[in-house]
C-alpha cells in the first residue's frame, strides 16, 4: 500500500501509522496515548473548514487538528 | 488529619473514574463528569476499611503519562518523584484502568508499578464491556503485569468496590511486603550502553536501583519538561543542570543515530512490551478499531459538519430562555413567601431599631437573592446534562476551529461555559489546557461570560422594566433581552480574546489532541446532588456574604438619625447616601442615580449583592411600616426634578450592559491571582473590563437618548 498522509484517509477507511513529522510535543502526546509508529487507526470523520479529525485508535475515539494530521504519515 | 493513617494514591488516565471511585471509597462528594480532566487538583479524603483500619485517599489529576506536559499533569508527575525518594509514600496504588480501552491505559499503570509501590489496578467500567458480551480476565492480568491484586468492578453500577476495600486491606496488612517482580520494559543492550552516563548521574544523585534509573534516563530523554521537572525536584543547581542538559542532548543525538526517535523511545519499548504480552495472554479485543459504538452512530447528527453547530445554537438558545419562563412561578412563590415572612415579622415584633434591622436589613437583603434559586438550579441543571453525557468534548471539537481563530483553543470551550454558572471553577478548568498562551486568554476572557451572579441583576430589570411581549409569535421580549445580555458577553469574550492573543507571546505550540468520551446517560443521583451542591453553596453564600453586607448596608443607610425629633429622616442624608452622593457625578452620565451607585459599591463583594442592597435601601426609605417589594419600588421611584419615573428600561438596559462587563467580584481576580502567580494579570483584566463596563453604559444611555428613548 501507498503512504498518505492521515488527512487524506476517507472517513471510514483504516489504515496503519508509519511515522510522524508533527510538532515535537505534539509526537510525545501521541505516542503516550498509544498512538504510535505500527498501530491501526481508522479515520471516523473529518471537521468542517479543515476542522478537526476523529480517529479511532486502540479501544477509544481522539480528535486531532488536521494541520497535525497532515504530518502523519499512513499506509 | 491523622498523619499516621496509610496513604493511597488513586491514579489513572482521564476520564477513567477515579474520582466516582473516590467518592464512593470516601463517601465524600467531589465532582464527577464525563468530560477528560475535570479534576485539576490533588484531593484526599478518609475512607474506613475492614478490621478497624481506616486510610486516607488521594485523588489525582488524570494523566496519560508521567512525563509532565499540562499544568494538571505536571502536579502528577511531580508527585510520583516526591514518592521516589520517599516523602509522602502512600502504602499502595490504585490505579484506575477502563477496561473498554485497556490496551492504553496499562501505558501509565506500567509507568507506576515501576515506581516500587504496590498496586492494585481497579478494572473500571466493566459494565460496558459485558453489554458487549465480552470479558477480561482479571486473574490473568494480575499474573501477567505482576501487581498486587485486579478488581474488575463498575463505580456507576456501585459493584466491585468491597473487593477493592478487601484488597487494599490486604496490602496494608503486608508491611514491608516484597514487591513480586513486574512486567518490566526490556531495554536492548544497545541503547542501554548509550543512556548509561544519564543514568551514572542519575545514581549519583539518588541511588533507586538499576532498572528504576534506566527508565528515568529514558524519561528524560524523551523531553525537555522531564529535564526540567527532576532538575526542579531534585534541587539541582545550575552546574548540574548544564552537565544533565549537555549528557541529554548527546544522547539525544545518538539514538537518533540509531535509526530511531528518542522522543518516541519510552512510550515504544513499553508499548511494545504491553502489546506483545496483552497478545500473549489473548487479553486483546480482536478488530476493536472497526467497531462502530454507538457514540459514533449519535455523532453522525450531533457533530455532523452543517448540523451539529446548530444544534448546538439552538441548546444554548433553549438553555437561556428556560432559565427565563421555567423559573417564573417557583420564583413568585419565593417572592410571596419572603414578603408573607416580612410583613409577619412587621407585626409580631414591637416597633424599633430590631424590627427595623430583622425587616429592612435582612429579610429584605437575603430575601431579595434567594429568589433566584431556581433560576440557578435550572441552569446548573442544564450545564451538568451537557458536561455527564459526554457532549461538552464534542463542543469542543466543533468549536475548536473558530477557537483556534481567535486565539482560543478547543478546550477552552468546556471552561468558558462554566462560567455561565461562576467564573471560579471555570478558570480553574483552564488547567487542561496544554498551551499557556490559550490557557491565559481563556482566563482573560472568561469573567466576561456573564456568570450567574449577575442573573438577579439582569432578572430584576427585566421584570421591572422590560414588557413581557411575544415576538414573532413563539419568542418573548424578556426571555430575548436576557439571551441578549448573555450574548453580548460572550461576543464580546470572543473578540477581547482575538485582540489581545496579538500582544501575548506564545510559549511552546498549541495542539489539540482529545478523547472524545463515549455517550453515557447522566445518572439522577449524581446530577441532583450536583444541583444541590450548587444550590446550597449559593444560599450560604447569601446566608454569609449578603447578609452580613445587608446588616452593615442598613445600619449605613440607617445611621445618623436626625438630632431632634422634628427635623424627620431622610435617607438622603444617611452616611449611604452620603456615599452614594459622593460617586454620583461619576456615574449620572450612565443614567445611575446614587443608589445603584451604592450598589455598584457593594457589588464588589459580589454580584448578586447588587439587588439586596437596592432591597435594603428601599426598605429603609420607606416610611411605612409594610415590607416593601423591590420591583415595585424601582417602577414606583420617582425623580425629583423631574417629576418623571426614575428608572426608564433604557436606564435598565444601561444597567444591565455594566454588569455584562464590569470587573466586581473580588473572589475572581483572587483566583485568578493564583493561577498566574501573578498581580498583573488581574490587574490587566480589572482597568480592561471597568473601562468597558463604563463606555458601554454611556454608549447605550447617552445613545439611547439622543435617538428619543428616555
Amino acid at each position: 500500500m501507498s503512504i498518505k498522509q492521515l488527512h487524506h484517509l476517507l472517513p471510514g477507511e483504516s489504515a496503519k501509522i508509519i511515522s510522524f513529522h508533527t510538532d515535537l510535543t505534539l509526537q510525545s502526546r501521541l505516542v503516550e496515548m498509544g498512538i504510535l509508529p505500527g498501530v491501526e487507526i481508522r479515520l471516523m470523520k473529518k471537521g468542517p473548514f479543515k476542522g478537526p479529525i476523529e480517529i479511532k485508535v486502540r479501544g477509544y475515539e481522539v480528535a486531532l487538528r488536521y494541520k497535525d494530521a497532515m504530518h502523519i504519515n499512513v499506509s | 488529619m491523622d498523619n499516621n493513617m496509610p496513604l493511597i494514591a488513586l491514579m489513572g488516565n482521564p476520564n477513567t473514574g477515579k474520582t466516582a471511585i473516590f467518592n464512593l471509597l470516601t463517601g465524600m462528594n467531589q465532582k464527577v463528569s464525563n468530560y477528560p480532566g475535570i479534576t485539576v487538583e490533588q484531593r484526599r479524603g478518609n475512607a474506613q476499611l475492614k478490621e478497624n483500619c481506616a486510610v486516607q485517599i488521594m485523588d489525582m489529576p488524570g494523566t496519560y503519562s508521567l512525563t509532565p506536559e499540562s499544568l494538571d499533569e505536571k502536579i502528577v508527575a511531580q508527585q510520583t518523584l516526591k514518592w521516589l525518594n520517599g516523602i509522602d509514600r502512600p502504602a499502595a496504588i490504585i490505579s484506575v484502568v477502563d477496561a473498554g480501552n485497556l490496551s492504553r491505559n496499562l501505558y501509565l499503570t506500567s509507568q507506576v508499578m515501576d515506581l516500587g509501590i504496590p498496586v492494585i489496578i481497579a478494572l473500571n467500567m466493566m459494565d460496558r464491556v459485558m453489554q458487549k458480551n465480552q470479558n477480561i480476565d482479571g486473574i490473568k492480568l494480575q499474573k501477567m503485569l505482576g501487581v498486587q491484586a485486579v478488581v474488575p468492578m463498575s463505580a456507576r453500577e456501585k459493584w466491585g468496590i468491597e473487593e477493592l476495600q478487601t484488597e487494599l486491606l490486604n496490602v496494608i496488612k503486608l508491611e514491608n511486603s516484597e514487591i513480586s517482580s513486574h512486567l518490566q520494559i526490556k531495554i536492548p543492550k544497545e541503547i542501554e550502553k548509550i543512556i548509561n552516563p544519564i543514568s551514572e548521574f542519575l545514581n549519583d544523585k539518588n541511588n533507586h536501583g538499576n532498572y528504576i534509573t534506566n527508565v528515568q534516563a529514558l524519561r528524560i530523554i524523551t523531553r525537555k519538561s522531564a529535564l526540567e521537572l527532576y532538575s526542579e525536584c531534585e534541587n539541582l543547581n545550575g552546574a548540574e543542570i548544564k552537565s544533565l542538559t549537555l549528557l541529554r542532548d548527546n544522547v539525544a543525538i545518538e539514538i537518533d543515530e540509531l535509526g530511531m526517535n528518542h522522543r518516541i523511545l519510552e512510550a515504544t519499548l513499553r508499548f511494545d512490551m504491553l502489546d506483545w504480552a496483552l497478545k500473549d495472554q489473548n487479553l486483546i479485543i480482536q478488530n476493536e478499531i472497526k467497531q462502530i459504538s454507538r457514540s459514533e452512530r449519535v455523532d453522525k447528527i450531533l457533530t455532523h459538519k452543517w448540523v451539529g453547530p446548530l444544534i448546538f445554537i439552538a441548546l444554548l438558545y433553549g438553555i437561556f430562555q428556560s432559565i427565563f419562563t421555567w423559573a417564573t412561578i417557583p420564583m413568585q412563590y419565593i417572592d410571596s413567601g419572603v414578603g408573607y415572612l416580612g410583613n409577619y415579622c412587621v407585626q409580631i415584633f414591637s416597633p424599633g431599631i430590631l424590627r427595623d434591622l430583622l425587616v429592612e436589613g435582612i429579610i429584605s437583603g437575603v430575601g431579595a437573592i434567594l429568589i433566584f434559586l431556581p433560576q440557578i438550579l435550572i441552569l446548573m441543571f442544564f450545564m451538568t446534562i451537557l458536561e455527564d453525557t459526554g457532549y461538552m468534548a464534542r463542543v469542543a471539537f466543533m468549536m475548536d476551529k473558530l477557537m483556534n481563530k481567535i486565539g482560543l483553543h478547543g478546550k477552552s470551550v468546556l471552561p468558558l461555559m462554566s462560567g455561565y454558572a461562576c467564573a471560579i471553577p471555570g478558570i480553574m478548568a483552564t488547567r487542561t489546557i496544554d498551551s499557556w498562551k490559550e490557557r491565559l486568554i481563556t482566563i482573560i476572557v472568561l469573567p466576561l461570560i456573564s456568570c450567574s451572579a449577575r442573573l438577579p441583576v439582569y432578572t430584576l430589570m427585566i421584570g421591572a422594566f422590560i414588557p413581557n411581549k411575544p415576538i414573532l409569535g413563539f419568542l418573548n421580549l424578556q426571555g430575548l433581552t436576557m439571551v441578549l445580555m448573555y450574548f453580548l458577553g460572550t461576543v464580546t469574550a470572543m473578540v477581547i480574546a482575538a485582540i489581545i492573543s496579538r500582544f501575548i507571546k506564545e510559549k511552546g505550540k498549541s495542539s489539540f489532541v482529545m478523547e472524545m468520551p463515549p455517550y453515557r446517560m447522566p445518572l439522577a443521583v449524581s446530577l441532583f446532588r450536583q444541583v444541590y451542591t450548587r444550590g446550597k453553596l449559593f444560599v450560604i453564600n447569601a446566608g454569609k456574604i449578603i447578609m452580613a453586607i445587608s446588616i452593615v448596608l442598613w445600619f449605613l443607610a440607617s445611621f445618623p438619625k436626625p438630632e431632634s425629633d422634628e427635623v424627620t429622616f431622610s435617607i438622603q442624608n444617611s452616611y449611604a447616601g452620603k456615599i452614594g452622593h459622593a460617586i454620583e457625578p461619576l456615574i449620572a452620565p450612565l443614567g445611575f442615580d446614587w443608589k445603584i451607585g451604592v450598589g455598584l459599591i457593594t457589588s464588589f463583594a459580589a454580584r448578586e449583592v447588587m439587588v439586596s442592597t437596592l432591597a435594603t435601601l428601599y426598605n429603609v426609605e420607606d416610611e411605612g411600616d409594610d415590607f416593601v417589594g423591590i420591583t415595585e419600588a424601582l417602577k414606583n421611584e420617582v425623580n425629583p426634578l423631574t417629576g418623571l419615573p426614575r428608572y426608564t428600561p433604557l436606564v435598565a438596559l444601561s444597567i444591565m450592559v455594566f454588569y455584562v462587563y464590569a470587573a466586581q467580584c473580588m473572589a475572581t481576580f483572587a483566583i485568578v491571582k493564583n493561577e498566574t502567580n501573578s498581580w498583573k494579570w488581574p490587574l490587566i483584566m480589572i482597568v480592561y473590563m471597568t473601562g468597558l463596563a463604563y463606555i458601554g453604559s454611556l454608549l447605550v444611555y447617552q445613545g439611547g437618548q439622543f435617538l428619543g428613548f428616555v
